[in-house]
Order: C-alpha cells, then structure tokens, then sequence
C-alpha cells in the first residue's frame, strides 16, 4: 500500500526539537519520560550513597563515623529518596514512555499537566534534598511518627522541609493520576479493548487509582503536622488531647496503598517481559489483571497491620491480620500464573529475562516473610527490629528496584535506537543478586536476635557483629552493581550495537515503531483485534481471528496527513515553579507562600488560553 | 482536520474509548481524590469531637453556634446549586445572556457564603475560640477553612469562566467548561451538606 505523507506541525520540526529550551517547555510524553528515568537514577545514586554511609556506620558496633543525629537524617532521606525520588519517578518514567505506545496513543491526554507533573516532582525532589545544606536535614523517619516530629522533639527545619516537600511530590502524583486514568481509560486505540490491554498498562490503571485515593490522606497528615509545628495547633499533641496515632492511622492509609504503588509497576513490567522471552502468551492474563485490581482494593485495608503493637485490641487486629493474609493469595495467584508462563517456554536469557526472573524469586522471598508479620503475636516480635528492613528491601529492592532494571534492559533498545551490552548486564545482575543477599539475607539473623532498626550504633559482642559486616560487605557489593549497571548505560548510549524496531520479537504495538519513535508515535491509528497485535501482525493470529492489527490497508488513504500536535510551552513550568514556592515559602515568610499562590493562578490562566 | 475521511484509523483523534470527554473524566477523579481530602478531615473532626468536654478546655461547640445563621448560609449555597444548575441548561440551549446572568448569580451566592463563614469566624474568635485553644478550634477551623478554600477558589473559577464569555477567544466558552465547573460548584456543596449536618446539626440531636 502506499503510505501517505505525514505532516507535521511546524513546531515539530527538527531545530525545534533540539537545545535544553526544547526540553524545558516540552510536552512530549516521550521525553517526559526520559526525563524522569534521568531524575530517577539521580536520586538513585544519591540514595544509594546515603545507604553506603549508613552501612559503613553500622559495619563495626561502637563506631562514630557519622553521628546519632545524622544517622538519623541518613536513613530518613535514604527512605525518602528511594520510595518518593527513585522507584516512584523510575515507574512514572515507564508510564509516560511506554504507556501512550502500547495503547497506541499519539500522546497522553492531557500533555501540558503530565509536563506539569514532571517539573514538580523534580522541584520537589530538590527542595527536600536542599534541607542538607539549609541546617538540618529531615530526621524523623520517612514515616515522621507523632510526636516525634513536633516542634518539641524536632525543632530544627528538617521536619518542615520534609512535610511540605512530600506535599509538593504528593501534587506532582495526584496530577499525574488524574492524567494517566483519563489517558488509559479514553485514548486507546481502535479496537484496543480493556481486556486487550497489556497488563503493564493494566498495573499503570490500579497504581493511578491507588495514587489519587491514598495521596489525598497524607496530604491530610501532612497540613496537620504543619499547622502544629507552624501556628501551634494540637492535633497530634497528647498534652491538650490531641492523639499521636492519628498520625500513623491517616500515614498508613496512605502508606500501605503506596506499598502497592511500588510494587505493581514492576509486576506490570515483568508480565510484559516474561511472555516475550519465553515466546507464549502470560498464562491467565486475566487472572494476573484482576489479581492486580484485587490487590489494590484490599491494599486499602490492610492500613493497621503497621500499628499491631499499638494496642488496637484482639477485633482489629484480627481483622487486620486476616485481611493482610487474603493479600498473599491474589499475590501468589501472579506468582504461579508467572511461573506458568515460562513453563514448557523457549527460554532467552536475556539480561531483561534475568532480572524478571530475578524479581519472582526475591520478591517471594520479601512476601513470604510479609506474611510471616501478618500475624500480630508474630508482628510483635519484629516490630523495630531488623527483620523488618530485611523483608521490605527484598520486597523494594529485590522486587521494584530488579523489576525496573528488567524494563529498563527491556525498553532501552525501544527508547534510545541502541542495545544495552548483555555481558556487562549479566555482571549487572548476577552482582546485583548476590549483593543484595548477602546484604539483606542477613538482616533476618539480625532481626531474630534482637537488633532493633534506626539506631545509629551497637554494643558488640550480642551475635551481631559478623552479620553487619556482612551486610556492610554486600552493600559495596551493590554499590559496584550499580556501578556496572550506569557504565553500562552510557557505553550503550554512546556505541551500542543498533537495536532495529523489534529486537526482542515483542507483541505490543510499541514493537511496531521505529526505534527511538517518531514525534508522532503512529503515523496511522493501529486497529487492534487481540491482546498480542503485534505478534499476531508477524505470526498471525492463535485466537482463531483471520484479521490481525493492520493499518487501514485496503481503506482509500489520502496523499498527506496533517497530525496535530501540542505545541511546546512554558507555562507548565512555571506553575510548578508557584507550587515549591507557595509549600516553600511558608517556611521563609506567609508573603512568599502567597507570591507562589498567585504565580500557580496567573500561570493557571495562562495555560488555559494558550492555543492547543 | 480530517474529519471527512470516515475511516476511523486516519482520524487524528479517535472518540474517547470511555465515551466521557477527557476533562470531565479527569474531573470526575480529582472529585474522587477529593472525598478522600474531606473524607479524612471529616474523620479528624469527628475522632476529635467531645474531647475538650474530658479536659475541661472550652469553648464548646453549643457555646458558639448559631444554627438559624448557619442554616440562612447553607440555604444560599444550596440556591447556588440552583442557579448553577440553570447557567449548565443556558449554554446548552446556546442562551449567552442567561449563561452569564446564572454564572454571574453563582458566583455571588458564593460570594455571599464566604462572607458568611468570614462573619462566624470573626464572631467564634472573638467569643474565645482561636485555633491553637482547643481541639474543637483545631478541627473546626481546618475543616470549616478548607471548605471555604474551595468556595473561594470555586468562586475565582466561575468568574474566570464568566470573563471568557466576553472573550472572542473561540472554544473557550464551551459547554464542557461550564459543566465542569458545575460538578466542581455542585460538589462542594455536597461536601458542605455533610459539614453542616455532622458539624452543626449533631450538637443539637446527641
Ligand atoms: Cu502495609
């Protein structure tokens, strides 16, 4: 058939498209998406050292090579970094990239807010992380526990930079989720069903559900801390009857569904990347996606599982055991049906495969012990203990973080035109696996002995001393995966071998564009008739359909086709720009806060009689 | 555009596949993150309500409220769901007058309700009742503000949508814009009904 012309607008065009004002006013899904991968290895990094400090601390007892205080704003910010500055924005990058693609989308629905979204996250990410060069890092905990964190117990800036920072990251998400819903939801493509769907974009659906409910909650939080530290109120200050565990009732609310909010990227991922490299469809797809929409409707009730040792009483806890235990089953459901999928399958390893089949196994390894504190006479024991740390980083780093490496080695090809080096990214992820075993594994032995979590040093001679060294070894062991890892992305990027449109063989329409893709993603919309287009448009169909994905070939197509898109703007920009400033600013003077008021409402209306 | 080719492929913009244009669905979840916002306050208030009684730190709610005043302020904003309600219907039937003469009157019933609420918190501080005081000024003052925080800015919107009646600028006066914020205008009200019956008028029941 003869493809007709695509014409862009002019903004579109090539001189237009390059220099850093391009990247700044962009609204390109695209390289949103980069941008946020960029920002999210950097925080990576940073966290990562912050890690190294801690462990380097706790290699020997008695040791004072940071001190209580700053240990203390270490494992704070290294919490804070990973959960809200690395795996979240390194999952968004994902979403932004990639989901626009696989649903065959020009772009996402709304493209000045989604830039919008980047910029104050970014904003965001940096004013928390400014704290250690204004006085005082935070220090209470990435939990911020009351009335830890009143201006009694913590009245150095740190607490302040922290609530209005995650506040700021909190806009940035829930702008985001608003987005991303619209976009799955309405922007699909022909004949791209919900069921259709492929199961990352699924995951990307219930993470934007949980994101909008939950964020809201710690929002709540959040301003009450605020207004107690800053005009004396007493919400969560037990002397006038306000009650501390207010706090850890509205934080959890918030933070369980956020454990999901971590996770289900990188299950969505590794759905995607199992199938692929073992050349079969996901085994139950449907199950894996309700599996995904269950998870996130119990993720929400689960909240008190964290609070067992605050006394509830037998009914809650009960309740809230049983609940968390139910979570387990939609969980090892994905499991299996994972396993299922590479069963009988002709197996590639590549390094993407490993790091997916890296994930089921450690992630099982991190749920299993999840379970194992579901029970509250069993919780009471491991609370503040380190068996705790040992489970959330198998489940964080041997589940998100491994998930995320496997798109990242999955999606590179797609995102840049080039291959990621597949011996450098064996050592990557054997050294990875390895590190972080003989970091965490121990952190159980730890744990059961009686080590509690957050303190800054230790007495020796308890049983401990081997088991941190231990740690403290792997975690430098980590540090030289992550190492590999980076040095292996930018050789990639500057010479790596070319990646071609499909190297992987691949099912989804993002296989089905040039590599890196057009401004324009899809020069027609695809029609999609099955969950696997693409594999079906080489292979042709296993359901029994005689059409596959095709682009209106017999249809009579005009000589030119002008495409419509968004023009670049800076409005985005600057109303992110009002957002720091206004959270910001109550820190300096009242004054500030309101400039930063009125710079989101100029720059709102702006936006809004800005030519689309 | 290519809007006179029928084949759906080639078209620059498919329908939404959910049948909801992208603005009011996108609206319709930040509704929904909003519940979450006043659900939590709500829950604040209530888990707090009575507390001060136990630490004898006054004053109380039945000490301060005056129902007939509240009652004269939720019937103005509920008028001004009603005339939001009529400004939806004008510019459905394409009537620009009508559609800024109801804007206009919604904004000002709003307006109106500000005013009121600015009224009951200068008359509940001078009678005693400052934010740090108690848990009842806490929670009261946060909830209560935050409402009319979302008057007020609901206030700022329909003005601006009133003002891009008078613009040439073309698509801007659609009747998405106007309906949007009517969900915006109808959901606040909503949340004050809530407000007034568990804040207010539970004082006067139990
Ligand atoms: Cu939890």
């Amino acid at each position: 058939m003869a493809s007709p012309a695509i014409v862009l607008p002019e903004h579109c065009s090539e001189e237009k498209l390059s220099g850093i004002w391009s990247w700044i006013t962009t609204v390109d899904h695209k390289r949103i998406g980069v941008m946020y991968g960029v920002s999210a290895l950097s925080f990576f990094v940073l966290g990562g050292v912050e890690a190294l400090a801690i462990r380097t601390q706790l290699a020997m007892p008695n040791q004072s090579i940071v001190g209580a205080h700053f240990y203390n704003s270490l494992v704070t910010m290294h919490a804070t970094t990973m959960i809200f500055l690395m795996v979240m924005p390194l999952s968004a990058a994902f979403f932004n990239y990639m989901v626009p693609l696989m649903i065959g989308a020009r772009d996402v629905a709304f493209p000045r807010l989604n830039a919008f979204s980047f910029w104050t996250f970014l904003f965001g990410g940096l004013f928390i992380n400014s704290s250690f060069f204004f006085g005082e890092a935070p220090a209470a905990g990435w939990f911020g526990y009351a009335n830890l964190t009143s201006i009694q117990y913590s009245p150095g800036p740190g607490v302040d930079f922290w609530a209005l920072g995650l506040q700021t990251l909190g806009v940035a998400s829930l702008a985001a989720g608003f987005n991303f819903i619209a976009t799955i939801l309405n922007m699909r493509a022909p004949g791209m069903s919900l069921m259709r769907m492929p199961v990352f974009v699924w995951m990307t659906l219930v993470v934007q559900f949980l994101v909008i409910l939950s964020f809201p909650m710690i929002t709540v939080a959040l301003i009450l801390l605020s207004f107690d530290r800053m005009f004396g109120t007493n919400f969560y200050v037990p002397e006038a009857g306000g009650d501390p565990l207010l706090w850890q009732h509205l934080f959890w609310l918030f933070g369980h569904p956020e454990v999901y909010i971590l996770i289900l990227p990188a299950m969505g991922i590794v759905s995607e990347v199992l199938p692929v490299f073992a050349r079969k469809p996901l085994f139950g797809a449907p199950f894996v996606i309700f599996s995904g929409i269950l998870i996130g409707f119990v993720g929400f009730g689960v909240w008190s599982h964290h609070m067992f040792t605050t006394g509830l009483g037998p009914v809650a806890d009960t309740a809230f055991s049983l609940a968390t235990m139910l979570i387990a089953i939609p969980t090892g459901v994905k499991i299996f049906n994972w396993l299922a999928t590479i069963w009988g399958g002709s197996i590639r390893f590549t390094t993407a495969m490993l790091f997916a089949l890296g994930f089921i196994s450690m992630f099982t390894i991190g749920g299993l012990s999840g379970v194992m504190h579901a029970s509250p006479p069993i919780d009471l024991h491991h609370q503040d203990s380190y068996f705790v740390v040992a489970h959330f980083h198998y489940v964080l780093y041997g589940g998100a973080i491994l998930g995320l490496f496997s798109g990242i080695y999955y999606w590179f090809p797609k995102i840049t035109g080039k291959l990621m080096d597949e011996s450098w990214g064996k050592v990557h992820f054997w050294s990875s696996i390895i590190g972080l075993n003989v970091t965490f594994f121990p952190m159980h032995f730890l744990g059961m002995q009686g080590m509690p979590r957050r303190v800054y040093t230790y007495e020796g001679g308890f049983g401990w001393d081997l088991w941190n060294l231990c740690a403290t070894v792997g975690a430098f062991t980590l540090a030289i995966s992550a190492l590999i890892f980076f040095i292996n992305l930018l050789k990639s990027l500057a010479n790596g071998e070319q990646a071609g449109n499909d190297p992987w063989d691949g099912a989804t329409l993002e296989w089905t564009l040039t590599s890196p893709p057009p401004v324009h993603n899809f020069d027609l919309m695809p029609k999609v008739t099955s969950e696997r287009p693409f594999w079906d448009q080489k292979y042709g169909s296993t359901h029994g359909h005689d059409d596959t994905t095709e682009v209106a070939e017999e249809e009579q197509l005009p000589a030119e086709i002008h495409i419509h898109m968004p023009p670049a703007s800076y409005w985005p920009m600057v109303v992110s720009f009002g957002v720091i400033t206004f959270f910001g600013g109550w820190m300096i003077h009242p004054a500030v806060a309101v400039c930063g008021a009125l710079t989101v409402i100029v720059g709102t209306v702006a936006w809004t009689f800005e030519p689309e | 555009m290519s809007s006179d080719h029928s084949n759906v492929s080639v078209h620059e913009h498919p329908p939404p596949s959910f049948g909801v244009p992208n603005l009011k669905l996108a609206f319709w979840l930040f509704l929904a993150s909003d519940c979450m916002l006043f659900g939590s306050l709500i829950a604040t208030y209530l888990s707090y309500r009575g507390k001060d009684q136990l630490f004898g730190n006054g004053p109380y709610p039945l000490d301060l409220f005056s129902v007939e005043v509240t009652t004269i302020s939720t019937f103005d904003l509920l008028m001004s769901s009603v005339t939001m309600v009529l400004a939806v219907a004008a510019i459905q039937r394409g009537n620009m007058f009508q559609t800024r003469l109801w804007l206009g009157l919604t904004a000002l019933l709003g307006a109106i309700f500000v005013g009121f609420q600015g009224y009951e918190f200068t008359h509940f501080y001078l009678e005693g009742l400052k934010l740090q005081g108690n848990l009842f000024g806490s929670t009261f003052y946060v909830l209560t503000g935050f409402h009319g925080t979302h008057v007020t800015l609901g206030v700022v919107w329909l003005l601006l949508v009133l003002a891009t009646t008078f613009t040439k600028h073309k698509g801007m006066v659609t009747h998405l814009n106007v309906e949007v914020a009517g969900l915006y205008w109808h959901f606040v009200d909503i949340v004050w009904i809530v407000i007034f019956t568990l804040v207010y008028l539970m004082e006067y029941t139990v």
